[in-house]
C-alpha cells in the first residue's frame, strides 16, 4: 500500500496573479497560432492589456484581502502574501499594461508578428512577482530565473540588429554567472541556518546569536551579489548600459522597471525582514554600494551620446536612490523604496516609450542629435519627454521629487554623508536630463539664425530636405566626413550604409551645441561626442546621425504609444501634484510587511 | 444668507479666468463689461452677508465659516491647504463686521471704478489684460480680507502685490512706468520680510497661524518683548503695503499706472491693506504698548511730512498720491492711538473721496489728452460741469469741512488722538491745516482760474484744443461716489449710538478699542477747532491760489523732491549696494562661483571619461567586475568575522 | 580515513571557484556555459552536502529546482548564441564588443 503524499494545501488567491499572468501568457500563445496572421498582432496586444488589467484587479483584490484580515503565508509557507508582495503585484501589472501599450506600436513598426514578445513580458512579469510574494530562497531564485530567462530572450528579441543579439549574449552569460554566484549563497545561508525559508531562517537567527558565523556571512554575501546584479548596483552594473542599449527599447523601459522591482523587492524583504537581525553586518556593504551606484551612474551618464546607454547609467543612478532606503533598514527606508520604485516605473516605462518612437524605423536613432529640434516636430512628445526627465531628475511637482526626498529623508537620520552624495548625484544628473531637454527645444538648424551662412528657407523641417541641402554641401565637407565618420560607428550606426554629409554649416550646428553645453556649465568641448568617439567625430558627429534620422523615415507616434505616454505623464505629475494617495500606498505596504 | 460670503471671492476669480482665457476673444468692451459684472456679483453677494450677518445677535457676528457655514464651532475649511508637522493652514473664510466691512467698499469701489474703467481704457492695445488684472486684483484683495489665518492673508498680501505691480507697470513700455512698478515692488518685498518674519515669530511661539488660535494663545507671545517684536514686525509690513515711513517712496511713483488703478489700488484698497492688518491683530497690538506708540508716532509723522510734500507737488496725480500717504498716515496713527473703529471710518469714508478724487482726475486727464501737470490746467469748471462738481464735493470731504464726511472721520480720530497725547494731536491739527491747503490748491490749479491750458507750455507743447467732458460710463462712478462722499459721514455720527460703525464694529475690538471720555462740551470744542482750521485753510489757499498758478516760495525743492528721501535712500543704499553688487559679480560670481561649477563640471568629465575606459565591452572583463566584487564584498564580510 | 563533509563542502568550493575562473578566462561561449554549469552544480554538492549534515531532506528536493532552471538556462543560452553566430564563424565572447563605454 502506498502511503498517501501529503500536498500542501495551495490557496489560490495567493498566487492568483501569477496564475493569471502564465495561464493568460500561455493562453495567448496557444490562441495566436491559431488566428490569421493578420489578427494576431492587435489580438495580442488586446489579450495581454485584458490579462494585465485582470492581473491588477487581481492585485487589488489581494491587497483589499490582505489590508482586511493580514498577511498570511501559503503554498506550504514558501509564499508571503503581505501589503509588501501585493504593492510589488501591482507595480509589476501596471508595468506591463503600459509596456504592450509600447510593445504593439514598435511591433508593428518593425514587422514582427505574433504574440512572443508579450507573452514573455509576461512570463518575465510573472517571475517578478513571484520574487516579491516570495518567503523562501529557492522561490526567490525560481522567480528570479523566470524573470531573467524570458529577459534574455526579449533582450534578443529583434534579430535583425546586431546590438539585440550582442546584449542578450551579454545578459545572458552575466545573468547566469550571477545565478550561480546567487544559488551558492543560498547553499551557504542554508547550511548555516539549516532551512531556506525566510520565516524559518529569520526564527534561527533571532534564537542564535552568531554574529560570526563566516559561514552564514559568506552566503549573504553572495546573495547580496546575487542582487546587486540584478538591480545593477556598481561594481555588479557593467551589463546595464551595453544590454539597455541593445535591447529593443520597449523591452529595455520594461526591464528597467519589472527587473529592478522584482529584484528590489526581494532584496528588501531578504535583507531588512530576514537579515534584519544581522544589519550591522550588511550595512556598511549597501553603504558603500550605494555611495558608488550613485556616483559612477551620473557621473558615466554625463558622457553619454546615445540616449538609451545614457539612460541605463541614469537608472544605476536611480537604483543608487532606491538602495539609500535599503540602507536604512527602517520601516521608512522601505516604503520610500517601494515608493521609488513606483514612480520610477512610470518614468521610466514613459521615457522608453518615446525613445521607442523617436528611435523610428530599425530602432536606430537613439543618438541624441536625433532629439534636437523635437519640440519643433512633435510639441507634445517633446513635452512629455521634458516631463518625464526633468522628473527623474527629482523637479517638483512630479513623483520624482517625492521619490527623492523620501529615500534621502530615510537615509539622513543616520546617514547624512550618503544623503549628501545622494543630492550631490542628482545635481550631475540633472546636468544630463536638461540637455537633451534643452536640446529638444533648441532650433533645429541653426543655419539661418548664424550670420554668413546662406540658409534654404524651409527651416520648419530642417529634415526633410536632404536635397536641397546636399546640393548646397561642399566638397570640402564631404570628403572629411567620410574620412572622419568611422570612429563614430557606434552600434546604431552599423545597419546604416556610409553616407555623405548632406548638411551645410557643420561646424555652425557644433559650434551652437557647443555654447549649449558651455551655457550648462561643460566647457566648449563637445562633451556629447565624448572620447570613445573620437575628436575627429567632432565635426561629422552631427552630420551622420542626422542622415541616420532622415533615413529611418519620418517620425509617426502610434496612438497606442501616445497612451501609454501619456498615462506615465499623467500619472508623474498628477501624483507629483498630490501625492498622498501613493506615499499613503506605499506606507501601508510596508507596514503589512510581514517579517 | 452667510454662505453668499463665499461667492465673493469666486466671482473675480471666474471672471479672472473667464478673461484669461477668453478675453482676447470677447474683446473690448466687452471684456470689460465681464470683468464689471464679475465684481458686481461680488458685491451683491457681499450685500447678502451683510445682511445675513447684521441679522445674527452682536455677540454671534464673529464666526469661522465653511461651506457648512454657521456652525462655528467645527470651522471646515474649503480644504487643507498645508498639513506639515504642527502646520496646518485650512482655506476658510473669517467673517466679522471687520472683514465684512472692508469687503463692503472693496466690492463697493472696485465695481464702480471697473465701470469707469471701460470708458477710461477704451481703446488701449491691451484692454482685456486690464481687466484681467484688476478681477484678479479684487480676488487677491478678498482673499487678504476674508483669510482666517495669517499664512492666506499672507498670500492674498503677495496676490494684491503682484497685482499692483503688473498695472504699475501696464504701460511697461515707458521707462518710467516699468521702474515705477519695480520700485513698488520691491518697498513691498521689504514689507514682505517683515510679515514672514512675524509669522515665524507667532508660530514658533503659540504653534499656529489661524487669528483666533493666535489671539486665544497670545499670553505665549507676551514676555521678552515677542509681542513688541511679532506688532512691530507685522507694522513693518504694513508701512510697506501702506506707504508709510519709511517705505513710502513707492507710492507717488505708482501713479505711473492708469488712472483708474491709482484710484482702485493706490488710494481706495490695497494700501490700506496694513492698516486692516493692524485692526486684524488688535489682540497683539494690545499685548504692547510700546509698539502701539511707534505706530502712533510714525503715522503722525507721515501724515504730516506727506501732507507738507502734497502742497509743493506739481503733477495733479502726485498731489493726490502724497495725499494719499497722509491720510493713511492719519489711519495709522488712530490704529496706534487705539482708535480702531475711527481707524476704519476714515478708511471708508477715504475709499469714497479719495477715489472719487482720482477718476475725477482722470477725467480731467482723460479730457485734457494725457495732461497730468497742474500749470497747463485751470478753468476747467465750464468744460468738465459733472466732473467739476463731483470733484468740489471730494475736495471738501478731504479738506474735512463739515459737514462732509471727512470731517467726521478726521474729527473721530483727533478727538481720540487728543485723549492720547497732546504733541500728536498738536501733529495731527497741523497735518489737518495742511491737508485743506493742499487740496484746496490743486482743486483752485485745475478748476478755476485762467485757462492755461489754451496756451503753449514753456517747454514748448501745443496747447489743447479740446477738453471734453467724459463718457456715462465714467461719470456714472463719479456721482455715485460723491454721493458717499458728502455722506458717508452719516455712519457714524458722533451723537449716535444705535446703528452705528461704532456699535457694529465695537465687538470686535471689545475692551482694547481706546476710549476718550470727553464731555461732550469737549467734543464739540475739538470739532470747532477742526473746522476752524480747515476753513482757514482754505481760505488761504483761496488767496493764493485763485488766480495765479506759480509762487515758486512756497514750492520749495525741499518739498518737491520729497524732503531728500529718494537721495538719501540712494546714498546710503542704492550706490553702495550697486557697488558691492559689481564686485561680486566681478570677483565672487565670475570667479569664485562660475569657477567652482566649471571646476566641479571638468572633475565630473575627467573622472567619467577615466572611469568609462573600464567599459570595455568585453563580457568577459565584465565578469571579472563581479567577481572582484564579490571579492571584495567577502573579504569584508570575513574580516569582520575574523576580528570579531 | 573516512571523508567529512568538509571534504565535500571544499570539494564545491573548489568546483565554484574553478568554474568562476572559467568563465573569467574562457574565451568560448560554450566553454563559458559549462563553467557556469559548474558553478551550479557546485552548489548543488554543497545542498546536498548540508542536507545530509543536518538530516534535512529539503536541501536535496532544492536541487531539483536548482536542475531545472539549469537546463533551461542553457536552453535559452544556446538558442541566443545559435541566433547570434550564425552568420559568424566563431564563437568567443570577445568578438562581441561593440557596445562599450
Amino acid at each position: 500500500m502506498i502511503a498517501a503524499i501529503a500536498t500542501p494545501h495551495i490557496r489560490i488567491l495567493a498566487i492568483l496573479p501569477e496564475i493569471v499572468l502564465l495561464g493568460g501568457a500561455i493562453l495567448l500563445l496557444a490562441v495566436g497560432s491559431l488566428v490569421q496572421r493578420q489578427l494576431r498582432a492587435r489580438l495580442a496586444t488586446v489579450c495581454t492589456l485584458v490579462i494585465s488589467a485582470a492581473a491588477l484587479g487581481v492585485s487589488l483584490w489581494q491587497w483589499a484581502d490582505v489590508s482586511g484580515r493580514g498577511p498570511f503565508t501559503a503554498v506550504d509557507h514558501a509564499v508571503v502574501v503581505d501589503g509588501f508582495s501585493a504593492f510589488v503585484n501591482v507595480l509589476v501589472s501596471c508595468a506591463i499594461f503600459l509596456t504592450a501599450l509600447v510593445a504593439d506600436g514598435y511591433l508593428r513598426r518593425e514587422d514582427v508578428v505574433g504574440p512572443e514578445m508579450h507573452v514573455l513580458a509576461m512570463v518575465s512579469a510573472s517571475g517578478a512577482m513571484i520574487m516579491g510574494s516570495a518567503n523562501d530562497l529557492i522561490v526567490v531564485f525560481l522567480g528570479l530565473e523566470i524573470l531573467s530567462i524570458a529577459l534574455y530572450v526579449l533582450a534578443a528579441f529583434n534579430h535583425r540588429r546586431a546590438a539585440s543579439g550582442e546584449a542578450a549574449l551579454k545578459y545572458f552569460i552575466l545573468g547566469s554567472f550571477s545565478s550561480a554566484v546567487f544559488v551558492y549563497g543560498i547553499a551557504l545561508v542554508y547550511g548555516a541556518t539549516g532551512s531556506s525559508n525566510l520565516a524559518q531562517i529569520a526564527g534561527f537567527l533571532s534564537k542564535n546569536v552568531l554574529a560570526s558565523d563566516g559561514l552564514l556571512l559568506a552566503g549573504m554575501s553572495l546573495l547580496l551579489v546575487g542582487f546587486a546584479f540584478k538591480v545593477a548596483a556598481v561594481p555588479f552594473h557593467m551589463w546595464t548600459p551595453d544590454v539597455y542599449q541593445g535591447a529593443p527599447s520597449p523591452v529595455t523601459g520594461f526591464m528597467a522597471a519589472v527587473a529592478k522591482a522584482g529584484a528590489f523587492a526581494a532584496l528588501l524583504r531578504v535583507f531588512v525582514s530576514t537579515f534584519g537581525v544581522l544589519r550591522t553586518d550588511w550595512q556598511p556593504i549597501i553603504y558603500a554600494l550605494a555611495i558608488v551606484t550613485l556616483l559612477l551612474g551620473a557621473f558615466l551618464a554625463v558622457v553619454q551620446r546615445d540616449v538609451k546607454r545614457m539612460l541605463a547609467y541614469s537608472s544605476i543612478n536611480h537604483a543608487g536612490f532606491v538602495l539609500l532606503g535599503l540602507e536604512a533598514a527602517s520601516g521608512r527606508g522601505v516604503s520610500a523604496s517601494l515608493y521609488y520604485l513606483f514612480a520610477y516605473m512610470f518614468m521610466v516605462i514613459g521615457s522608453f516609450a518615446v525613445v521607442t518612437v523617436v528611435g523610428r524605423r530599425g530602432d536606430a536613432a537613439h543618438d541624441i542629435a536625433s532629439y534636437r529640434g523635437l519640440a519643433r516636430r512633435q510639441p507634445l512628445l517633446a513635452l512629455a519627454f521634458a516631463v518625464l526627465l526633468l522628473a527623474q531628475a527629482g523637479a517638483p511637482f512630479t513623483t520624482g521629487l517625492w521619490a527623492k526626498l523620501q529615500v534621502v529623508l530615510a537615509s539622513v537620520d543616520h546617514a547624512i554623508p550618503l544623503a549628501v552624495v545622494a543630492m550631490v548625484s542628482a545635481a550631475v544628473a540633472a546636468f544630463f536630463y536638461l540637455r537633451v531637454a534643452v536640446l529638444m527645444y533648441s532650433p533645429a538648424a541653426d543655419v539661418g539664425t548664424v550670420p554668413g551662412v546662406q540658409a534654404p528657407a524651409e527651416d520648419a523641417r530642417p529634415l526633410g530636405s536632404g536635397a536641397a541641402r546636399a546640393a548646397m554641401a561642399t566638397e570640402g565637407d564631404r570628403t572629411k566626413a567620410e574620412t572622419q565618420s568611422e570612429p563614430l560607428v557606434g552600434i546604431g550606426a552599423p545597419e546604416i550604409p556610409p553616407t555623405r554629409p548632406v548638411w551645410t554649416g557643420i561646424e555652425r550646428n557644433v559650434a551652437v551645441l557647443n555654447r549649449l553645453n558651455a551655457s550648462l556649465l561643460l566647457d566648449g568641448d563637445p562633451v556629447t561626442l565624448g572620447p570613445a568617439l573620437g575628436t575627429a567625430a567632432r565635426d561629422s558627429g552631427e552630420t551622420l546621425d542626422v542622415t541616420a534620422v532622415r533615413s529611418a523615415g519620418p517620425l509617426k507616434v502610434p496612438p497606442l504609444s501616445a497612451a501609454a505616454i501619456g498615462l506615465c505623464v499623467a500619472v508623474t505629475v498628477v501624483l507629483g501634484f498630490w501625492p498622498g494617495p501613493l506615499t499613503s500606498f506605499a506606507h501601508h505596504a510596508t507596514l503589512l510587511f510581514l517579517p | 444668507m452667510l454662505h453668499a460670503a463665499f461667492l465673493m471671492p469666486l466671482f473675480p476669480l471666474a471672471g479672472f479666468v473667464v478673461l484669461l482665457a477668453f478675453g482676447r476673444r470677447i474683446g473690448e468692451p466687452f471684456a470689460g463689461w465681464i470683468g464689471t459684472a464679475a465684481i458686481a456679483g461680488s458685491f451683491v453677494s457681499a450685500c447678502v452677508t451683510l445682511a445675513g450677518l447684521a441679522g445674527r445677535s452682536s455677540a454671534a457676528r464673529s464666526l469661522t465659516c465653511s461651506v457648512s457655514c454657521g456652525t462655528a464651532a467645527q470651522p471646515h475649511a474649503f480644504f487643507t491647504w498645508i498639513s506639515v508637522g504642527g502646520l496646518h493652514v485650512k482655506a476658510a473664510i473669517l467673517l466679522d463686521p471687520l472683514s465684512m466691512t472692508m469687503c463692503m467698499f472693496v466690492t463697493g469701489v472696485s465695481m464702480l471704478i471697473h465701470l469707469y474703467s471701460v470708458g477710461y481704457m477704451k481703446g488701449d492695445r491691451d484692454f482685456t489684460k486690464f481687466f484681467v488684472y484688476l478681477n484678479a486684483f479684487v480676488f487677491s484683495m478678498l482673499v487678504l480680507v476674508l483669510a482666517n489665518n495669517l499664512l492666506v492673508t499672507f498670500v492674498g498680501w503677495e496676490g494684491v502685490g503682484v497685482c499692483s505691480y503688473w498695472l504699475v507697470a501696464f504701460w511697461f513700455h515707458r521707462d518710467s512706468a516699468a521702474s515705477a512698478g519695480k520700485k513698488a515692488f520691491i518697498y513691498n518685498r521689504i514689507g514682505d520680510v517683515g510679515f514672514l518674519l512675524a509669522m515665524f515669530l507667532i508660530f514658533s511661539k503659540t504653534g499656529t497661524l489661524t487669528y483666533v488660535s493666535v489671539f486665544a494663545h497670545r499670553h505665549l507671545l507676551s514676555g521678552g518683548g515677542t509681542a513688541t517684536a511679532a506688532v512691530l514686525l507685522l507694522f513693518l509690513a504694513a508701512t510697506g503695503k501702506s506707504a508709510q515711513i519709511p517705505l513710502f517712496n513707492w507710492l507717488p511713483d505708482a501713479m505711473e499706472g492708469p488712472t483708474p488703478v491709482s484710484a482702485l489700488i493706490h488710494a481706495a484698497t490695497m494700501v490700506t491693506a496694513g492698516v486692516y492688518l493692524l485692526c486684524r491683530v488688535n489682540p497683539l497690538l494690545a499685548l504692547s504698548p510700546d509698539a502701539m506708540w511707534v505706530i502712533a508716532a510714525i503715522g503722525g509723522a507721515t501724515a504730516f511730512v506727506a501732507a507738507t510734500i502734497a502742497c509743493a507737488q506739481q503733477d495733479i496725480k502726485k498731489a493726490l498720491a502724497f495725499s494719499t500717504v497722509s491720510q493713511i498716515g492719519y489711519m495709522v496713527l488712530a490704529v496706534g492711538t487705539g482708535a480702531y473703529v475711527a481707524a476704519i471710518f476714515l478708511m471708508v469714508c477715504h475709499a469714497c473721496y479719495k477715489g472719487l478724487l482720482f477718476l475725477g482726475a482722470g477725467s480731467v486727464i482723460h479730457g485734457l489728452e494725457d495732461e497730468q501737470d497742474m500749470q497747463r490746467m485751470g478753468g476747467l469748471r465750464r468744460v468738465m460741469p459733472w466732473t467739476f462738481v463731483t470733484f468740489l464735493t471730494a475736495w471738501l470731504a478731504l479738506a474735512a469741512i463739515p459737514p462732509f464726511s471727512g470731517f467726521w472721520a478726521k474729527g473721530d480720530i483727533l478727538t481720540n488722538v487728543y485723549g492720547k497725547s497732546l504733541p500728536l494731536y498738536a501733529l495731527g491739527l497741523l497735518t489737518a491745516f495742511f491737508t485743506a491747503y493742499y487740496m484746496s490748491r490743486v482743486f483752485f490749479l485745475t478748476f478755476t482760474g485762467r485757462e492755461r491750458w489754451r496756451e503753449t507750455a514753456p517747454d514748448g507743447r501745443p496747447p489743447h484744443h479740446s477738453p471734453h467732458e467724459a463718457p456715462w460710463a465714467m461719470r456714472a462712478p463719479l456721482v455715485i461716489l460723491a454721493f458717499f462722499a458728502v455722506f458717508a459721514g452719516a455712519v457714524n455720527l458722533p451723537w449716535v449710538h444705535v446703528g452705528t460703525l461704532d456699535t457694529w464694529l465695537g465687538p470686535v475690538f471689545g475692551s482694547r478699542l481706546f476710549a476718550a471720555h470727553q464731555s461732550a462740551g469737549a467734543q464739540v470744542g475739538l470739532a470747532l477747532g477742526d473746522a476752524v482750521v480747515a476753513i482757514a485753510a482754505v481760505l488761504v489757499a483761496w488767496r493764493l491760489w485763485r488766480r495765479s498758478a506759480t509762487r515758486p516760495a512756497l514750492e520749495p525743492a525741499f518739498l518737491r523732491r520729497v524732503w531728500y528721501w529718494d537721495n538719501v535712500y540712494d546714498a546710503a543704499i542704492g550706490r553702495p549696494g550697486q557697488a558691492l553688487a559689481r564686485a561680486y559679480a566681478v570677483v565672487v560670481d565670475a570667479r569664485v562661483i562660475d569657477g567652482a561649477v566649471n571646476g566641479a563640471a571638468r572633475l565630473v568629465r575627467s573622472t567619467a571619461t577615466g572611469v568609462r575606459r573600464v567599459q570595455t565591452g568585453y563580457v568577459r572583463n565584465y565578469v571579472l567586475g563581479i567577481a572582484l566584487g564579490m571579492a571584495a564584498i567577502l573579504a569584508f564580510m570575513l574580516s569582520r568575522t575574523w576580528w570579531s | 580515513m573516512s571523508i567529512g563533509p568538509a571534504w565535500y563542502l571544499s570539494l564545491a568550493a573548489v568546483l565554484f571557484s574553478l568554474g568562476a575562473i572559467g568563465v573569467l578566462i574562457r574565451r568560448n561561449v560554450l566553454v563559458m556555459f559549462m563553467c557556469i554549469e559548474l558553478m551550479l552544480n557546485a552548489a548543488n554538492l554543497t545542498f546536498v552536502t548540508f542536507s545530509r549534515m543536518l538530516g534535512d531532506i529539503g536541501g536535496q528536493s532544492l536541487v531539483f529546482f536548482v536542475l531545472v532552471v539549469a537546463a533551461a538556462e542553457v536552453v535559452v543560452g544556446l538558442g541566443v548564441v545559435v541566433a547570434i553566430f550564425r552568420r559568424r564563424a566563431n564563437t568567443t565572447a570577445d568578438d562581441l564588443h561593440g557596445m562599450k563605454g
